[in-house]
């Protein structure tokens, strides 16, 4: 019979239990592999002094610096387009597919169905996939980026609105309003700073992807540091991605302080 | 007058939520239903402005049935019945006098509510109403900034601008200290005589519907047990409703 004593030593075991099998799955999947986690973690010292020394801008890396900074400004332009432009379509998309403003089930599960598509499809294979057909451009890398933007965020504005909004829609729904109005005067307005806060985080997200997506596509940061990077410049790849580090953590500080703002 | 009419619902088959409930009330009156948690309370509630589908009988306001109308129909008798929520319900984000005009919603062009064009007279409407309730200072205060007390009078001013025949509370003081709850009971009944509508509250608090309802309702199993003036309600009765002694409260 089940007691509250061997109940909680039984759970003990099955903790025990969780913890060895993780361990022996790791152990066995590195001897399949033949790789040698400890050897892995022993290199890495000596890894990052080689990057220190090769990677450190030196004196005369500051000769790049205009042109990494004309790049890297289109890029987080490039990247905060493509996310409004994704956000706009996404709130549209979710508001149909959302469980509380959405349209019949069949509505719900095609909605679900494409985001989950976008989304699962990673970023790398979009931008592969749609250089066929735009070429090395700044508009592959938006389209890539916008495409997998819309599959995060008609996810994210689904769930916002389905844990935010359903009470206050109930509410105005009880006094006669019509649809739109309470979709414009409840819903909206009550998931705004959320929204934000989303938007916010996927423009930081996006500007760190972009510079991946260059790196493919031929265009923006990603393609000036791929172009230092093999022709030996390494001081030169450095200060880019120094640059890159910079402006990324600039963007999510002035992130916070809007949604300390806002929220 | 509102009329109940074998209101019957049942969430799963062959476990009737409600069963033959038959009512029917005066305007002028507060009316309290009391009943252990799950016994169709709320239930009821919703069915009334059909927020909940129910499964048969009838419910008439002045004489129309809201359960057949169609959809623009049903627009009409909401908006002649407003409601008060347990949480409040309110936009927490917009301004106390934004959310007191979203009881005009019904009556306006769905353009004219999207973009929230309200006319003069519904503006100095709400600011009145918002004297009445005790806020008019509060007016272009973010609701999320409000109390308990303050934003349960937000949802009352909000239900008042529909200018209802019936205001449906949904436990309106479970989530208020007992000062706020007496206010907002006090405010109740005191508008029920004053615009000449019927109140209908679901309570928990036995002692608050006595004092303050003229009339309660008692619900156990879907089924009403009790339905007379409050002062009728006995302790026998409140045993049976809840099946335990509760008649502490009382005292």
């Amino acid at each position: 019979m089940q007691t509250p004593v061997n109940y909680l030593a039984r759970k003990h075991w099955k903790q025990t239990g969780t913890i060895v099998l993780i361990g022996s799955i790791y152990l066995l999947s590195s001897w399949i592999l033949k790789f040698d986690g400890v050897g892995g973690i022993a290199a890495i010292p000596k890894a990052f002094s080689w990057l220190g020394v090769n990677f450190k801008p030196t004196a005369n890396s500051v000769h790049f610096l205009p042109s990494i900074w004309q790049k890297l400004i289109g890029t987080v332009m490039l990247a905060i387009a493509s996310t409004v432009v994704a956000s706009l379509i996404a709130i549209l998309v979710a508001i149909l597919g959302s469980k509380v403003t959405g349209g019949s089930s069949l509505v719900q599960t095609i909605v679900r169905g494409i985001a989950s598509f976008f989304r699962n499809i990673p970023l790398v294979a979009w931008a592969m996939i749609l250089l066929f057909s735009f070429k090395q451009s700044d508009f592959t890398g938006f389209l890539a980026l916008l495409l997998m933007s819309v599959g995060y965020l008609i996810r994210a504005f689904m769930e916002i609105i389905e844990d935010e909004a359903s009470e206050t829609m109930l509410a105005l729904k009880a006094t006669g309003a019509s649809y739109f109005q309470v979709i414009f005067q409840a819903v909206l307005p009550q998931i705004m700073p959320s929204l934000i806060s989303w938007i916010l985080y996927m423009i930081e997200n996006n500007v760190r992807d972009a510079t991946l997506v260059g790196i493919l596509t031929g265009t923006g940061i990603g393609f000036v540091f791929d172009i230092y990077y093999k022709s030996f410049r390494f001081d030169a790849a450095g200060m880019t991605v120094l640059s890159i580090i910079i402006v990324v953590i600039a963007l999510e500080v002035l992130s916070n302080q809007i949604r300390k703002v806002i929220l | 007058m509102l009329e109940v009419k074998h209101l019957e619902k049942s969430y799963q088959k062959d476990k009737p939520a409600l069963t033959d409930i038959n009512f029917s009330v005066e305007p002028g009156t507060f009316v309290a239903i009391i009943g252990p948690s799950g016994a169709g309370k709320t239930t009821i509630l919703r069915s009334l402005n059909q927020l909940i589908k129910d499964d048969g009988g009838q419910i008439l306001l002045d004489g129309g049935d809201l359960r057949t109308a169609n959809k623009t129909q049903l627009r009409g008798y909401r908006r002649q019945i407003g409601m008060v929520f347990q949480n409040y319900n309110l936009v927490e984000r917009l301004t106390v006098i934004e959310n007191v005009l979203h009881g005009r919603l019904g009556y306006k062009s769905t353009l004219a509510g999207m973009f929230g064009r309200y006319t003069e007279a519904e503006k100095q409407e709400a600011m009145t109403l918002l004297e009445k309730v005790g806020l008019e200072e509060f007016a272009l205060r973010r609701c999320s900034e409000l109390s308990g007390g303050q934003k349960q009078r937000v949802g009352i001013a909000r239900s008042l601008i529909q200018h209802p025949k019936v205001i449906l509370c949904d436990e309106p003081i479970a989530s208020l200290d007992p000062a706020s709850s007496q206010t907002v009971m006090q405010l109740l009944k005191d508008l029920t005589t004053e615009f000449n509508i019927i109140c209908i509250a679901n309570l928990h608090q036995i002692g608050l519907a006595k004092d303050y309802a003229d009339r309660i309702i008692g619900i156990r199993h879907g089924k009403m047990v009790f339905d007379e003036d409050s002062d009728m309600l006995s302790e026998e009765i409140l045993e049976t409703l809840y099946d335990q002694n509760v008649t502490e409260e009382l005292n």
